[in-house]
C-alpha cells in the first residue's frame, strides 16, 4: 500500500459495468514526510474519502477486491483514511 | 488508473488466438492539466471509444478483469470515458467545454 | 522480497473491516547495501518490528494473503515477514 492525498474527482458516465456506482478520485502519492512523490493516479473509493484527506491505497490486482463487484479492472483502490503518521 | 487520450487504433490480423476479437487503441497519457505527458500505451477497448476521447485505463493483471479480456494475455484495458475531472475544486477538463488552463501569476 | 527500514506507523480508524487489529508500518525501501531508495510503502506487520528496524518484506498479493491468512479476498500486498540481522554481499 501507499500513502496518498485525495486532490480531486473524476466523473465518468460510460464505463465498464463492474465499476458503475464506484466513486473515482484523483490521488497524489506521498512520501514519508507527506510531500508529493510521483505522478497522480485515479483510484476507486471504498471508504467514502473526501478531498484533502490523507489515505492509503492499494495497487495492482488486489485493488479489485474491496469493491462491490470484485471482478472489475481497478488497479488502484483507497483502503483506509489515515488519522496519523508518526 | 490513468487518464489518457485516444490517439489511434492498432490493426493486427496475425495475432495470438486468444486475442482475436479484441480491439486495440493507442493512448497517450494526460497530466492533470489535460496536456499530453510523455508515455503512450496500447490498451484493449471493451466499450467502443472514439478517436480523441479522454478515457481511463488500468494496467497490470487488473486489466484481465473485464468480460472481454477475461483469461486473455492482456495488460492494459480502457475502463471508462471521462466526462469531467477537477483538482482542488477547480475544473480541469469537461467533455463539452473548452477549459484554458490559467497561468500562474509570476 | 524487499529489504526496508521501518520509519513510522500509520494510524487509521476508517478502514476496510479486514484491516481491523492489524498494525500498519511505514517502510522505506533499502538497496541491498543499505542506502535508502525513494520508495516508501505501507506494510502490515508480522514480525513485531519497531522504529528503525530493518525488515524483510513481501510486496506481492498471493504471498501476503498466505502470511496474513486472509483467504482469497484479502486486500493485502505488502507485509513485513522478518527482522533482518545482517546482509552479506559478495565482493
Amino acid at each position: 500500500m501507499n500513502l496518498g492525498k485525495v486532490i480531486g474527482t473524476v466523473v465518468s458516465s460510460k464505463k465498464v459495468e463492474s465499476l458503475v456506482g464506484v466513486k473515482l478520485l484523483i490521488v497524489q502519492p506521498l512520501d514519508e514526510d507527506l510531500n508529493p512523490s510521483g505522478a497522480p493516479v485515479v483510484a476507486c473509493d471504498s471508504q467514502q474519502a473526501g478531498p484533502g484527506q490523507i489515505v492509503t491505497y492499494i495497487g495492482g490486482r488486489e485493488a479489485s477486491l474491496p469493491l462491490p463487484d470484485p471482478f472489475n479492472p481497478s488497479d488502484a483502490t483507497i483502503t483506509s483514511i489515515v488519522d496519523e503518521v508518526d | 488508473m490513468q487518464l489518457a487520450r485516444v490517439v489511434g487504433t492498432v490493426v493486427s490480423t496475425r495475432k495470438d488466438e486468444k486475442m482475436v476479437g479484441v480491439p486495440f487503441m493507442v493512448l497517450r497519457d494526460l497530466d492533470l492539466e489535460n496536456q499530453l505527458s510523455g508515455g503512450s500505451i496500447i490498451a484493449a477497448d471493451p466499450m467502443g471509444v472514439d478517436r480523441g476521447e479522454v478515457v481511463l485505463y488500468s494496467k497490470g493483471s487488473s486489466a484481465r478483469q473485464t468480460e472481454m479480456t477475461r483469461d486473455r494475455p492482456n495488460d492494459a484495458v480502457i475502463l471508462g470515458v471521462v466526462d469531467q475531472w477537477e483538482v482542488g475544486g477547480v475544473e480541469k477538463y469537461h467533455k463539452f467545454k473548452t477549459i484554458t488552463p490559467k497561468k500562474s501569476p509570476k | 522480497m524487499k529489504i526496508g527500514k521501518v520509519i513510522g506507523t500509520v494510524v487509521s480508524t476508517l478502514k476496510l473491516e479486514q484491516y481491523i487489529g492489524e498494525k500498519m508500518l511505514l517502510v522505506k525501501i533499502l538497496d541491498p547495501d543499505g542506502t535508502e531508495t525513494s520508495e516508501t510503502l505501507v506494510a502490515f506487520d508480522r514480525c513485531q518490528a519497531g522504529k528503525d528496524d530493518v525488515v524483510l518484506l513481501i510486496d506481492e498479493g498471493n504471498s501476503a494473503r498466505q502470511v496474513l491468512e486472509t483467504g482469497p479476498t484479502g486486500v493485502v500486498r505488502a507485509v513485513c515477514v522478518g527482522y533482518v540481522d545482517s546482509v552479506n554481499l559478495y565482493k
